[in-house]
């Protein structure tokens, strides 16, 4: 109450304020609508922990176990809500903790704004306790950072901070703010939200020449394919890119990213693209007559080898990003600028059409592809349970309104594959960078992004292990959130490989699990494990119906591959069923 | 084909920006020529000059990535018949050896050198030149004792280009204009890419 009467003041006068810098970061982020922060405090850090206590009825803090465990949090706040995550570490090994987060957000373009305490300015450079060069290590990784020395820069950082997460091509900041900015008190005049920097442009000027060239080579196209990443729900243009499929009946597969923008019962929802994606719409890339892609950046798992891929088609690509434009497949007509724009222009010069044996030819595949994989996998026919099948009845128990976080490895795959989705910013995962540990935290900010919804993080018994300290935040804040951990006693994944690519040479993959329901008991979280299909159903309606958070651990088969799957070095049409 | 590219690069002046474009390079294992950094034609805005030996698609794919920066206002690439050129190199040499055996007169109408300081112990050459130049000094001197040798970055100046004057006017709008968004490819690839 006290902080809005102040800031009623500022407006009335205009009169500037003393206040201190840690005070400014406050005012900042309630300035930009952040309700929820996810953080670990420290000494570098502590004058905006301070600060933040007076802001407790405003500003809710998340107290993480691990940094990363906080980053990751911000993360999946992000992806769900479609807001920047907001996350605070202190110097030194905080502020280190937070890298593989913000490389994960780099990678997967998820807006994040990062701050950092760091030692007195006067210290900067003499090795001080806790003094780490948190700019340098994390310019890689961030999208933009900054550090900042005097309070008086505080307002302005944090403006810019905000604008550059969130928008164009989002990614994370980092702003590294020392001690004696937090505590210096300034003349404060009042917070003014960035809409403009002049070495930044977010988006690029969408040219007509282009939106027309592409819709008159979609208008003569035969076998048109759309592939569409996360830009589409980045760019919020889930109804425009469904009108613009719609309207000249095309074909659209996703990245495992983009899974989620259109609703996977839809009809002209072909699947998932790349290395364990479906067979359809992997062989048909390389039969399609004009491939259009759509906010996605042709990533190495997606395309196989380059040479053999798509070598018959024209090529449109959509992006905001024009580095990505011709940076792994050649663009036909590149399109710059924001599909929510684009879309639409090209949309509206489409003529209707019917590609109905075009697109029945990955019915076709489908067909092919059930006989060969998905049917054993969701109907197996063996007592052992399968991945798929957990998958399918939480479908079924869910209706496919379930926000799905997942981490890395044979689970990930299988979950993207079965998942049912009926609305966008459903699917967070770790795509890009593939980083193990990531579900269990970033399902606990995936909550908060989308409190109403039903989360449930799906991980595997090695990725479990890496954040499993996380469960103390659950706890503590009693956080919703189901925790399915498909256990197959093996680092899955590189088993696969093992058993593929080095003759069965099963090196340092067999990994042993705690206990889990103990331990999950031991933070006061309710559990079970099951490992018969008769139990299955039942577990998971009860994990669903708990009135709080809860784990469940299935045993899946200990050696199941994941197929359909194009081998590394390969090209789409080289995909195996087996 | 590889051959050298000389970038010039319009930053703003930002402490930790020279890390941010540097890594750029290393990342992708390229090693840096040379690399200048200095005022531009306009005040607070920095001018970097980075000389790479690379292939024209690299040079491309790595120009977009760095003009995509936050600080970075705008990012070109040149091959030498492009760009007016210039590095200063400096040549410590003994004095005694200089005045006995060298024709000093004849050294600096030949290879174009200005004598910078001369001490009883040592002289110290100048020049300014292309890298042929610059070299061929090198090993002239080398012959008489030279202490030591120093060589700059290469500096650039684009043939064509107008200055940053009129383009900075329209990055300060809140809305540029296409015309000032350069396209990340040559209007006239742009212009072929139309179906």
């Amino acid at each position: 109450m006290q902080t809005e009467m102040i800031n009623e003041e500022i407006e009335a006068t205009s009169a500037p304020i003393e206040i201190t810098g840690g005070d400014a970061v406050m005012r900042a982020l309630v300035a930009e609508g952040v309700d929820t922060i996810f953080g670990y405090p420290g000494g570098a850090i502590m004058p905006i922990y301070d600060a933040l206590y007076d802001y407790r009825d405003q500003l809710e803090h998340i107290l993480v176990r691990h940094e990363q465990g906080g980053i990751h949090a911000g993360q999946g706040y992000a992806r769900t809500s479609g807001r920047t995550g907001v996350v605070f570490a202190t110097s030194g090994p905080g502020a280190t903790n937070l890298v593989t987060g913000l490389a994960d957000a780099m990678i997967d373009s998820t807006p994040l704004v990062c701050i950092t305490g760091q030692v007195f300015a006067h210290l900067l450079g003499t090795d001080a306790f806790q003094e780490t060069d948190v700019i340098n290590i994390t310019t890689p990784v961030t999208k933009w950072n900054y550090q900042v020395t005097d309070a008086n820069e505080i307002p302005e950082a944090l403006a810019k901070a905000f604008y550059i997460a969130n928008s164009g091509r989002p990614g994370p900041v980092l702003i590294d703010i020392t001690k004696n900015a937090q505590l210096q008190k300034f003349s404060y005049a009042g917070y003014k939200p960035c809409n403009h920097i002049r070495s930044y442009r977010p988006k690029p000027v969408v040219r007509k020449e282009f939106t027309a060239a592409a819709a008159e080579m979609i208008n003569k196209a035969e076998r048109p394919l759309v592939i569409f990443g996360q830009g589409v729900i980045l760019g919020r243009a889930e109804n425009e890119f469904k009108a613009f499929i719609e309207k000249s009946g095309m074909p659209a597969a996703w990245t495992i990213l983009g899974l989620s923008a259109l609703s996977t019962d839809h009809p002209l929802n072909v699947g998932m693209l790349g290395m364990h994606g479906n067979y359809g719409p992997n062989v048909l890339t390389n039969e399609c007559d004009v491939l259009i892609a759509v906010g996605m950046r042709f990533d190495d798992r997606v395309t196989g080898r380059l040479d053999r891929y798509a070598k018959q088609a024209k090529v449109i690509h959509l992006d905001i990003d024009p580095s990505e434009i011709d940076k792994n497949v050649k663009a036909d007509v590149p399109v710059w600028g924001d599909c929510k724009e684009t879309l639409p222009m090209i949309t509206a010069l489409l003529e209707k059409k019917d590609h109905s044996s075009w697109v029945n030819k990955f019915s076709e595949c489908m067909e092919k592809e059930k006989e060969a994989v998905i049917n054993n996998e969701l109907h197996p026919s063996t007592d052992i349970l399968t991945m798929g099948e957990v998958i399918e009845q939480l479908n079924l128990l869910t209706n496919g309104d379930a926000v799905i976080v997942t981490d890395v490895g044979q689970h990930q795959m299988v979950a993207c594959r079965y998942a049912k989705f009926n609305q966008s910013k459903s699917n967070v995962t770790s795509g890009g960078l593939g980083t193990m540990g990531f579900a269990l935290p970033a399902a606990i900010g995936a909550k908060y992004g989308a409190k109403d919804r039903t989360v449930v993080a799906v991980i595997g018994d090695g990725g479990v292990q890496m954040t499993i300290q996380e469960l103390g935040t659950i706890m503590q804040n009693n956080i919703n959130v189901k925790i399915l951990i498909l256990n197959n006693r093996f680092l899955g994944m590189v088993r696969q490989w093992q058993d593929l690519f080095h003759e069965k040479r099963y090196s340092f993959v067999d990994i042993a699990s705690p206990d889990y329901v103990t331990v999950a008991k031991g933070y006061n979280i309710e559990g079970n494990s099951i490992e018969e299909r008769k139990d299955l159903v039942g577990a998971l309606e009860t994990m669903l119906k708990h009135d709080g958070p809860y784990l469940l651990e299935v045993f899946v088969g200990k050696e199941n591959n994941v197929f359909p799957m194009v081998p590394q070095g390969c090209g789409v049409g080289e995909i195996r069923l087996k | 084909m590889k051959q050298e590219y000389t970038l010039t690069i319009y930053t703003e002046n930002q402490v930790g920006l020279l890390n941010r474009i540097a890594i750029m390079f290393s990342r992708r294992k390229i090693n840096i020529e040379s690399m200048n950094t200095s005022p531009s034609e306009i005040e607070g805005i920095h001018r970097f000059n980075i000389l790479i030996n690379e292939t024209e698609d690299v040079v491309r794919k790595i120009v977009r990535q760095i003009e995509k920066q936050v600080d970075v206002l705008k990012a070109y690439f040149n091959t030498n018949d492009t760009i007016i050129w210039q590095e200063l190199a400096l040549y410590k040499v003994p004095t005694a050896i200089i005045a006995e055996k060298v024709k000093v007169e004849r050294l600096l109408r030949t290879y174009g050198a200005r004598v910078v300081a001369i001490r009883s112990d040592y002289t110290i050459f100048e020049t300014t030149g292309q890298r042929e130049e610059t070299d061929t000094l090198l090993k002239v001197l080398g012959e008489y004792g030279l202490i030591e040798f120093v060589r700059s970055a290469r500096i650039a100046i684009i043939k064509d280009s107008k200055g940053f004057h009129e383009k900075l006017k329209e990055f300060e709008l809140a809305e540029p204009t296409q015309h000032i968004i350069d396209e990340p490819i040559s209007a006239a690839e742009a212009a072929s890419k139309v179906v």
